[in-house]
């Protein structure tokens, strides 16, 4: 195996820093190029604060108080004909804000037009649930919760989605390691066999290029096989590959070249 | 009732073979392999081919049942999550002895290209496997061919000893 390097907080200690890298910014430009977009920005002005506002890509992208969001996205759904929310997650900034990133996409069929509402809240803090607006709100929500831990306030059924009920840990935070702190590593073991088993049955093999050939117990040594868990480090014994010709099954023959007979004339 | 006499010593030899209860046995046992139905992934697909017309396992006896009562052959087809483990492992408690597992393509060996929080690393960290499958996917003449070398490994089986259960532990 190699070297354990604790993982739990690489985004503050990245491994490698190039110096001279910029991160790649999408363009932004105002909202007043787009007529469609400046007006629902006027009308969402008009009743909720709005932190930013900007048309990257294409897209509206409007920063709000996350205490508005129901209100914001209930007037773009009833009175701005925003009638599809596509998308809906959270994005990971703790190590650099301390806060989750929420962001709604939405759709209008009839503008054809997409935005994008976003706002921050902080790592404990919870945010209002849409799923009384929208219904695709529902399992994103909870799939929210399961990856980053973002607890949603009347949401109908605040369960984990994907992950296992009594799973510890929030898989999409950047601070995750990616094979699993000690919970995920043991959690079939100690759900199954319990925690006592750990040492009988052992760590999981994290390194796909291990290979020992004198574990009889693992590894599948077909044409050499012995009993399982039989001491070979001193030598093993021969093994001829055997056919199932020669053990006399039924109507298999093994063929023989000296009785068969090639034809050389295509014609006949 | 004959209606001639046959002369048994005479006419071809005693219409008797002479062989082993363990070799009965296993000649039963290691042709009837029915196998519990678990795909957990892509090569799920791979074993519905092997069963499927074209490669047709029927012809080795290897029937896919849909309960682990009637099964006494696990092919783990895919990738096993953890949240999947505890189930893989009751279903393989409820299938009767004497029984054997097909470790089916890497995901199910090792855990494969999964390496991450979310992957059993290795179905042999819940149950004892008998054969394990290289290949993503393996293609149903390896699975066959695995099928085929499992009926080996159960002719060479002594039938009549107590059958101990198989322990992960």
């Amino acid at each position: 195996m190699r070297a354990y390097t604790p993982k739990d907080d690489v985004q503050k200690k990245p491994y490698y820093t190039d110096r001279y890298w910029v991160a790649p910014q999408v363009a932004k430009s105002d909202v007043s190029e787009d007529a469609v977009f400046a007006a629902d920005l006027e009308v969402i002005k008009a009743k909720f604060d709005v932190l930013d506002a900007y048309i990257q890509v294409g897209q509206m992208v409007v920063v709000i108080n996350a205490a508005d969001n129901f209100g914001v996205l209930e007037l773009m759904k009833n009175e701005l004909e925003y009638n599809q929310l596509s998308e809906l997650s959270a994005i990971d900034w703790l190590a650099q804000e301390g806060k989750f990133e929420i962001f709604y996409q939405m759709l209008s069929m009839s503008k054809r037009k997409r935005v994008r509402i976003k706002c921050k809240i902080d790592e404990k803090e919870s945010i209002q649930s849409v799923e009384k607006l929208f219904r695709s709100a529902d399992w994103s929500e909870r799939e929210m919760y399961d990856m980053f831990g973002v607890v949603i306030n009347n949401h109908p059924y605040m369960k984990r989605i994907l992950m296992p009920d009594d799973w510890e840990g929030f898989p999409l935070r950047k601070t995750y390691p990616l094979q699993g702190d000690e919970f995920a590593q043991w959690y079939e073991v100690d759900r199954i066999f319990g925690k006592e088993a750990r040492e009988i049955i052992g760590p999981e093999n994290r390194d796909p290029a291990r290979i020992d050939r004198y574990d009889t117990e693992r590894f599948a040594r077909l044409g050499h096989e012995v009993p399982r868990g039989a001491d070979i480090s001193q030598g093993e014994p021969e093994t001829p590959l055997c056919y199932q010709e020669n053990e006399g099954v039924f109507l298999i023959q093994k063929f023989d070249a000296e009785k068969s007979v090639v034809i050389s004339d295509r014609d006949r | 009732m004959a209606q001639h006499q046959v002369n048994y010593l005479k006419d071809g030899g005693l219409p008797v073979a002479l062989t082993t209860i363990d070799k009965v046995v296993n000649w039963g046992r290691s042709n009837s392999l029915w196998a519990l139905t678990y795909g957990l992934a892509c090569c799920g697909i791979e074993m519905m081919a092997s069963g499927a017309s074209r490669y047709d396992f029927d012809r080795f006896g290897t029937i896919f049942r849909a309960s682990p009562r009637q099964a006494e052959l696990m092919v783990v087809a895919g990738t096993l999550t953890k949240k999947h483990a505890e189930f893989i492992r009751r279903l393989y408690d409820q299938m009767t002895e004497p029984k054997w597992v097909i470790s089916m393509g890497s995901c199910a060996n090792t855990g494969g290209m999964f390496n991450t929080y979310a992957t059993v690393q290795g179905v042999d960290r819940v149950i004892p496997v008998d054969l394990y499958l290289p290949g993503c996917a393996p293609r149903p003449e390896t699975l066959q061919y695995a099928v085929l070398l499992l009926q080996q490994k159960i002719r060479r089986e002594s039938a009549s000893r107590a059958q101990k259960p198989k322990r992960l532990m």
